[in-house]
């Protein structure tokens, strides 16, 4: 038997209920549309363009907040245009950095043409050959489930989990475009004045 | 600006202003005319330092030190100017602040062809994505670049490369 695909929309909102402190960075596309519908605050990050950029936003936020947790909600297009993050992030090992790829082995917002997911590329793979403390390819709820909760605490090093989900488009949920806006809403939330 | 035994003290300088202007992370992809200012850093227990695979990397991880409320500086060549352009539209219109001290190839007694195009793409390619391009030509000129330019980038939230021109990081020797 067949286990049906994860909804994206369920997935991220699992990983997402009583995320507590968790900081939150998105990269552009629909993990940034799943985040805002999860729930739009102060603490998230969405990017809307700078693709390959998510995992290192959040690289370069999990140094300079080593005190709080920090999850990078991307997709699968996204990461594989940064796959040198992984060796880089892998390097610093910080412990408070979570990559979640939301995986639809498509690239959505341009027509749903097949990623290199699809064939047989396994990103949890890679993250595990670079050296991070944690990494595996989920599929069902409660999984997501018990990752959210692991997500809570620090971890011997970086973690990336492939979250699979069905190839569909569930309506745009947009957060504002304003990157000046988010970024000031974000470091007001962490205690930073504007500029 | 050389030291008595002839070895270059700007490094020293530059890593002073950069401390000044209470930097606390810097993101590097390996580079000759860096290597003792990195070093520098590299001995910093006070900055985090982070080599990268490809230089845009760094511009993302600049944005994300900021919003972590850290100031940071990224070390690069004239060639991995042209790695970073889309990656600067994340701090361009983000206003998010954004140092680069870039070394140049391609440009004074260069001996590698492949080194040009790229070089004379350099400003340009900045220019036209909106960051704002310095350059210095002397090591006293460049120490007050960079501080001038650390002040652009922190101050007034602006994205800022420092050009250091070939002829003051000297005659490359095989």
């Amino acid at each position: 038997m067949v286990t049906p695909l994860l909804e994206r929309r369920a997935a991220v909102a699992a990983l997402l209920k009583d995320r507590g402190d968790l900081l939150v960075v998105t990269g552009l596309g629909s993990p940034t549309y799943d985040v805002h519908a999860a729930g739009d605050r102060d603490d998230n990050y969405y990017l809307w363009g700078a693709m390959g950029g998510a995992a290192l936003v959040g690289l370069g936020l999990a140094l300079a907040q080593p005190q709080r947790q920090v999850l990078v909600i991307t997709g699968d297009g996204e990461q594989l245009m940064a796959l040198g993050a992984l060796a880089t992030i892998a390097v610093k090992r910080p412990r408070n950095l979570a990559l979640a790829v939301i995986d639809n082995q498509h690239y959505g917002e341009t027509g749903m043409q097949a990623s290199h997911t699809g064939s047989g590329i396994d990103l949890a793979a890679i993250a595990s050959a670079c050296g991070f403390a944690a990494s595996g390819v989920l599929r069902t709820l409660p999984e997501v489930e018990a990752l959210a909760q692991a997500l809570r605490s620090t971890a011997e090093g970086p973690r990336l989990h492939v979250i699979k989900v069905a190839a569909d488009s569930p309506p745009r949920s947009m957060p504002a475009r304003d990157a000046v806006f988010i970024k000031n809403r974000f470091r007001a939330h962490l205690g930073f004045a504007a500029g | 600006m050389d030291g008595a035994d002839g070895a270059q003290t700007w490094p020293t300088a530059l890593y002073r202003v950069l401390k000044a202007a209470e930097v606390r992370q810097m993101a590097y992809v390996p580079d000759a005319g860096h290597t003792a200012l990195i070093n520098l850093f590299l001995a910093d227990k006070d900055v985090v330092s982070t080599v990268l695979t490809t230089e845009e990397e760094g511009v993302a991880i600049a944005a994300g030190a900021w919003l972590g409320g850290q100031r940071s500086v990224l070390l690069m060549q004239s060639s991995g100017v042209g790695n970073c352009i889309n990656m600067l539209s994340l701090p361009v219109i983000g206003r998010f602040p954004l140092l680069m001290l870039v070394t140049m190839r391609g440009e004074w007694a260069e001996f590698n062809p492949w080194q040009m195009p790229m070089s004379r793409a350099t400003q340009p390619a900045l220019e036209a994505i909106g960051v704002k391009v310095l350059r210095a030509e002397t090591a006293e000129d460049l120490v007050e670049t960079v501080s001038a330019a650390a002040a652009l980038a922190y101050d007034a939230d602006g994205q800022v490369a420092v050009l250091i021109g070939q002829r003051l990081l000297g005659r490359k020797k095989w």
